[in-house]
């Protein structure tokens, strides 16, 4: 014992060795880390992957300028609000029903979360088709019902909802689960005061549930909005952006420029992407993290 | 009479939900047994006769089997990424949680960060092609690693956090070395969250779509996701084909589901919470 505690104290062999940390850190540094660095000077530049020539800030002077580079941005924090919005709403109904005392409530959990594990690409191709103005699946639903339904995908000023909507069909699954893990830990005691006070089943919500699963709130707001922000293969298997830039993002804006060969411009947008996750997320995170320590 | 309203409203909220999510992938089965002529209607309707086999081989066999060939580059990169992430990840948590340094909150900044930033596309490339590793395998599965590593650092560090300290500093009495104890005691004793680690990165490298479009391009190295995307041109007159595609690359998340349902959602919803 008292060999163990010298060579610990003496730090040569610790039983938890800094260089566990070596490996991690090489390959995160390497492949994450050194690229992001890098990204910052290469979108200062003309870049042809073998020669960069530095042209200062052009590449973003062209981001806020050209519109169709405005509109992405724009479309970008529109796609992330709606999604984190709807998710929190709907999945927090969805938790609510899937911790009450209803038939089928495993196999109906199952369901919602499964789309969660499917793939992205496999789910919008399969929701394009279903989307289809004329032939697909919801609007002959919709027109049974007597309503026209709209050009889910075809129409400019919807496309990107639809896609949004698709997002949330696909991601609300994550969202219940956490609502749901925050709703069963609540203690029992609370609900069985306030039955004896008489209180109503929406008064038990609105004072109880709501405010004692902010936590759960917390986590799906900036989990989907940093998902929202960088969306890209749902947007790309279900419009390429378009139609025109109606639903392009800034995600699949850096995939174009790419595939154009116009790498400093994409670089740019990776670093646009990059400061608008800061500068919406942190303060996002920070103000939800704030109420919850005064709880 | 108020019992019987919420009754009904119940019913009715369960009988949208079901369909809502039930009716896509009734749709994707559907769609995989009809022939090219009464999928390309793209309409929910009954398939008229079972034409699975015929989609099926068909689609296994196109463009010199392809999808085979893309099944295999999904598994290797599947197994590969999470059996490094698993070990690189545990050697982190343990030590983060374990001791503390100056270096911690670095550490920890850099967890935070590999979550939020979005990884810069085209330097990715660039470092990659200058290592002689775009376009291979190998690189796909470091870049895997790199950009997984802040999950499962924070999935390890919370599980970590709750194992007593006695039993590493038993092992410290009896003379262990830092490597035995760190394999020999702390990495069996992590099993569960190991399980939940291996399910829930193995779900996501197998769907990802993004990373390899980007940095293993080529047929030759197509995963199982780039092979929807490819034939999404190719089939585009024959959506049975694209669907039988789509539901065979669904099944191998469906079995992860069936097994292992309670170590996903839990992987999850603890990350989230914690992270």
């Amino acid at each position: 014992m008292v060999t163990a505690i010298a060579s610990t104290a003496n730090g040569r062999r610790s039983p938890y060795p800094g260089w566990f940390f070596l490996p991690a850190a090489i390959v995160y540094g390497v492949f994450f880390l050194m690229p992001t660095f890098a990204s910052f000077y290469f979108s200062l530049t003309r870049w042809s992957l073998f020669e960069a020539s530095f042209i200062g800030l052009e590449n973003f002077i062209q981001f806020f300028r050209e519109p169709f580079l405005v509109k992405g941005l724009v479309n970008t924090v529109l796609y992330a609000a709606v999604t984190s919005g709807m998710k929190v709403v709907i999945g927090l109904l969805l938790a609510l029903m899937l911790t009450s005392q209803i038939m089928g409530r495993g196999l109906l959990r199952a369901l919602v979360f499964f789309p969660v594990l499917v793939s992205t690409i496999g789910v919008g191709i399969t929701f394009t088709v279903l989307m289809h103005p004329t032939k697909g699946a919801i609007n002959e639903g919709l027109s049974l019902l007597g309503i026209a339904g709209p050009g889910w995908l075809t129409d400019p000023s919807l496309a990107l909802f639809s896609v949004a909507l698709v997002d949330v069909w696909k991601g609300v699954g994550l969202a219940t689960v956490i609502y749901i893990a925050g709703i069963v830990a609540i203690p029992k005691d609370y609900y069985e005061a306030a039955r004896i006070d008489g209180g109503t089943k929406f008064q038990n919500f609105l004072y109880i549930t709501l405010p004692l699963s902010r936590p759960a709130t917390a986590t799906v707001i900036t989990l989907s909005f940093i998902g929202g922000l960088r969306t890209f293969d749902l947007i790309w298997a279900m419009t390429k952006g378009g139609p025109g830039f109606a639903s392009d993002t800034i995600a699949s804006v850096i995939y174009k420029q790419y595939q154009s060969g116009f790498f400093g411009l994409s670089t740019a947008g990776n670093v646009v992407l990059f400061i608008l996750i800061a500068v919406l997320v942190v303060p996002i995170t920070a103000v939800l993290n704030r109420r919850e320590g005064h709880q | 009479m108020r019992s019987r309203a919420s009754l009904l409203g119940g019913a009715i909220a369960l009988l949208v939900s079901l369909v809502v999510f039930v009716v896509p992938f009734a749709f994707i089965v559907l769609m995989a047994f009809k022939d090219r002529r009464q999928a390309n209607l793209l309409d929910f309707s009954w398939p008229n006769g079972v034409h699975l086999w015929d989609n099926l081989v068909t689609v296994v066999t196109t463009r010199n089997w392809m999808l085979v060939t893309a099944f295999i580059n999904s598994t290797i990169l599947t197994v590969v990424s999470v059996t490094l992430l698993v070990l690189l990840g545990a050697m982190v948590g343990f030590v983060l949680s374990r001791r503390k340094t100056r270096w911690n909150p670095l550490a920890e900044f850099l967890i935070l960060s590999g979550l939020m930033i979005p990884p810069a596309v085209v330097p990715t490339i660039w470092l990659l092609q200058g290592l002689q590793l775009f376009g291979t395998l190998s690189g796909m599965i470091l870049i895997e690693v790199a950009y997984n590593l802040p999950f499962t650092i924070i999935l390890y560090r919370a599980f970590i956090a709750t194992i007593p300290r006695d039993l590493d500093e038993a092992a410290i009495i009896d003379g262990g070395r830092p490597m035995d104890i760190f394999f020999k005691v702390i990495l069996p004793l992590l099993w569960p969250v190991t399980v939940t680690n291996i399910v829930v990165q193995s779900v996501g490298i197998f769907n990802d779509f993004t990373n390899p479009l980007y940095y293993l391009p080529g047929n030759a190295n197509a995963t199982v996701q780039l092979t929807l995307y490819n034939f999404q041109s190719q089939f585009n007159t024959a959506y049975n084909l694209l669907f039988t595609n789509i539901a065979l690359i669904t099944i191998p998340p469906l079995i992860v589901f069936l097994f292992f349902n309670r170590q996903i959602v839990a992987g999850m919803t603890a990350g989230a919470v914690k992270g």
